[in-house]
């Protein structure tokens, strides 16, 4: 813990639901590192969602798309012969691989185009995308309002991921290849930005996880807090679900928007666990991973892409390349209020490698008819060995946040013949 | 005297002389160590009054494709902050007495330590900082500090800058203000916006500060219109694209002394 410059501070002023502060700080972290290009957007950006926040007619419209166009709310389903082979708690599962398009990431890219064609003077998205997922959800979102839509991609990733850019495409998105660095996500937002600063004037940037500059990480935070809202209705409704509180609920953490949006609405019940998987990779040790909270080695405070926060770099503060199995969680930081709640030991994390991710998606896929995300199936391996721990009248919850759909090329290579 | 102070002095000079200070630009450790050394001396020669030194970032996103590609490679050569001190110091010893801004990004200097950052920094013989992805509002430790060390902090005012900005931005500025020509990257292009002197004046009504203007000035013509309307006139893709032409030192001579005759008003 001494890497933790606020570990041992005096407990926060307003309860955890109610930060960041308004200057866009979590604690240390947070804030708003950008090219002066950009502040007046982010000001703009920020008075127009807080106003849209409390807007019953917004919210209602949000409301009605999120239930007809998305398919919400996505179920809670229990596992049952999960529960069985692994013995203890009962496990219960918040489907978001349900949700169109395959993931959770539409709640957020929903949610700003919508705030974006409603209540901006901008006719213009561009986003970023690593796996294709948000840059998928984006296009769809863009392609059901009717907005121009450019979504940024390595070309690295557009290789892995072509079906995917294919997808975008066939939606009416252009999707444009990065060259530049390492030809992955951390890329692809670079260029992003850019053609942002540059196009600022009618350009909405559609920032898919809970990071950048504020008022970002707290933008996508609340569009996806409807996942967290609904698993704490469903869960606590003794007809689908188990009629109580669950004692630990664990999410997967990239950027960390599916973990952010199941975990705030559960943040002032203390005794519900929360616990964030991050990517191992190939394991801690050799470096290739993307665990910025396992490795004080290379995941130390810093800022990248607009934000203070735990960052993966070198001894110079440039930058380390990740590596996950699961291009979603091939990130070099985590959002900032993760890194928060962290300190203030309200959450908790660990890491699953990818060859942990593999057996978790095989165990979820022969147990529960349901193949999940390589990014999702980090949770379901923390929960092998979570559950062990844990006894058989307690409930766990899990955010499966996307389908396997789009895994299955790397999969097959990984897993071969069955 | 403080790094404010020399650097006042060249704009007090430049002033009088009726003309626009010449800033230019350059990677270091593009494309090496050595050459990095003689582009700055040649640019010296050619009538630099000024000089940026960027300090190479993995991810510089307020940067453009020519200066993408310079500090990538010059950080695949292994070009640190230590080296890139290490090369200002070199510079002085050399007899360069021209101001140092060093231009980077926040998590560099943040890693290397912001106090000890602005120490070193001074003792290379660094006169002031930019670093475009750090507004006023998250500069807090780094103003501190830099106000003790008399290095000056410059910050960026962008045309898409409010009038509260510009007023906020100014009172946070030592030294000059950089204005972004225009709303996007670094890079060279072939006009100058056509608003741009109305964004200069709308700035100066705020601020006694000099300003220098850059973003997108590759030729004498357009460091010239430039010289009529600012104080400075930055440059920096369009040289670090001369240093690796084919006649590289000679081209950067060439272009240097052009666009130090624009920002003399020729």
């Amino acid at each position: 813990m001494k890497n933790e410059p606020m570990a041992g501070q005096v407990s926060p002023p307003l309860p955890y639901s109610a930060w960041p502060d308004e200057s866009g700080h979590f604690g240390p972290y947070g804030g708003k590192f950008v090219p002066e290009s950009l502040m007046p957007a982010l000001d703009e950006l920020e008075e127009v969602y807080l106003k849209s926040r409390h807007d019953p007619e917004f919210q209602a419209e949000l409301d009605h798309l999120l239930r007809t166009f998305v398919g919400r709310p996505t179920p809670v389903t229990y596992a049952r012969r999960l529960t069985d082979y692994l013995g203890g708690p009962r496990i219960y599962i918040k489907r978001e691989d349900l949700a169109h398009t395959g993931a959770h990431k539409i709640n957020n890219a929903l949610g700003q185009a919508l705030l974006m064609k409603r209540k901006m003077r901008k006719s213009r998205i561009v986003a970023e995308t690593g796996a294709g997922q948000h840059g998928v959800a984006t296009a769809t979102a863009a392609a059901m309002l009717g907005i121009e839509c450019v979504v940024y991609m390595g070309t690295v990733d557009m290789a892995r991921q072509e079906p995917n850019v294919y997808r975008m495409r066939l939606l009416g998105t252009e999707v444009r290849g990065v060259t530049s660095g390492s030809k992955t996500l951390k890329d692809a937002i670079n260029d992003a930005i850019r053609d942002w600063v540059t196009h600022v004037r009618h350009t909405h940037y559609l920032l898919g996880s809970a990071l950048g500059p504020h008022p970002y990480p707290t933008i996508v935070r609340d569009f996806q807090s409807v996942i967290g809202r609904e698993a704490l209705r469903q869960m606590c409704d003794p007809e689908g679900g188990p009629g109580r509180l669950p004692d630990a609920i664990v999410a997967c953490v990239g950027g960390g928007s599916n973990a952010i949006g199941i975990f705030h609405p559960f943040l002032e019940y203390a005794n519900v666990r929360l616990i964030g998987v991050e990517a191992g990779g190939r394991g801690i040790e050799g470096g290739e991973h993307a665990a910025r909270f396992a490795d004080p080695r290379l995941g130390r405070l810093g800022v990248l892409q607009g934000t203070k926060s735990y960052v993966m770099q070198d001894a110079d503060g440039q930058i380390a390349l990740t590596h996950s199995i699961s291009a979603g969680l091939d990130y070099a930081s985590v959002g900032p209020e993760h890194a928060w709640l962290r300190d203030q030991g309200r959450t908790e994390y660990t890491y699953a490698t990818d060859d942990e991710a593999l057996e978790g998606v095989k165990l979820l896929s022969r147990l529960e008819g349901i193949i999940p995300a390589l990014e999702s199936a980090h949770a379901v391996a923390h929960l092998v060995r979570l559950a062990p721990q844990m006894s058989k009248d307690e409930v766990i919850l899990i955010n499966l946040s996307g389908r396997g759909d789009k895994d299955l090329g790397t999969i097959m290579k990984e897993l071969g013949n069955l | 005297m403080t790094g404010v102070e020399r650097i006042q002095a060249v704009f007090a000079r430049s002033r009088a002389e009726h003309r626009a200070a010449f800033m230019p630009y350059h990677a270091m450790g593009y494309p090496d160590r050595l050459q990095t050394l003689e582009i700055l001396q040649v640019l010296g020669n050619a009538g630099a009054d000024l000089f940026e030194i960027g300090i190479p970032h993995s991810d510089p996103l307020a940067d453009g494709p020519t200066i993408q590609t310079a500090t990538y490679e010059a950080l695949m050569r292994g070009t640190t902050v230590v080296d890139c001190l290490a090369m200002v110091r070199e510079l002085r010893t050399a007899g360069m007495t021209q101001p140092f801004c060093a231009m980077t990004y926040y998590n560099p200097l943040f890693a290397y330590g912001v106090q000890r950052f602005v120490d070193d920094a001074v003792a290379a013989g660094i006169d002031g900082l930019i670093v475009p992805d750090l507004p006023p509002e998250e500069a807090e430790e780094l103003e501190a500090a830099c106000r003790v060390a008399g290095l000056a902090t410059v910050y960026l005012l962008a045309p898409t800058s409010t009038l509260e900005r510009i007023q906020f931005v100014a009172s946070h500025c030592t030294g000059f203000i950089y204005l972004v020509s225009v709303t996007g990257i670094t890079g060279a292009r072939a006009e100058l916006p056509p608003d741009l002197a109305e964004f200069v004046a709308r700035v100066r009504r705020y601020t006694q500060l000099p300003l220098a203007v850059g973003f997108g000035i590759a030729t004498g013509e357009q460091a010239s219109a430039v010289a009529r309307i600012a104080d400075g006139v930055i440059v920096g893709s369009a040289l670090v694209k001369a240093a690796v032409s084919e006649e590289g030192l000679a081209r950067v001579a060439e272009l240097g002394a052009e666009l130090a005759a624009g920002a003399r008003g020729q």
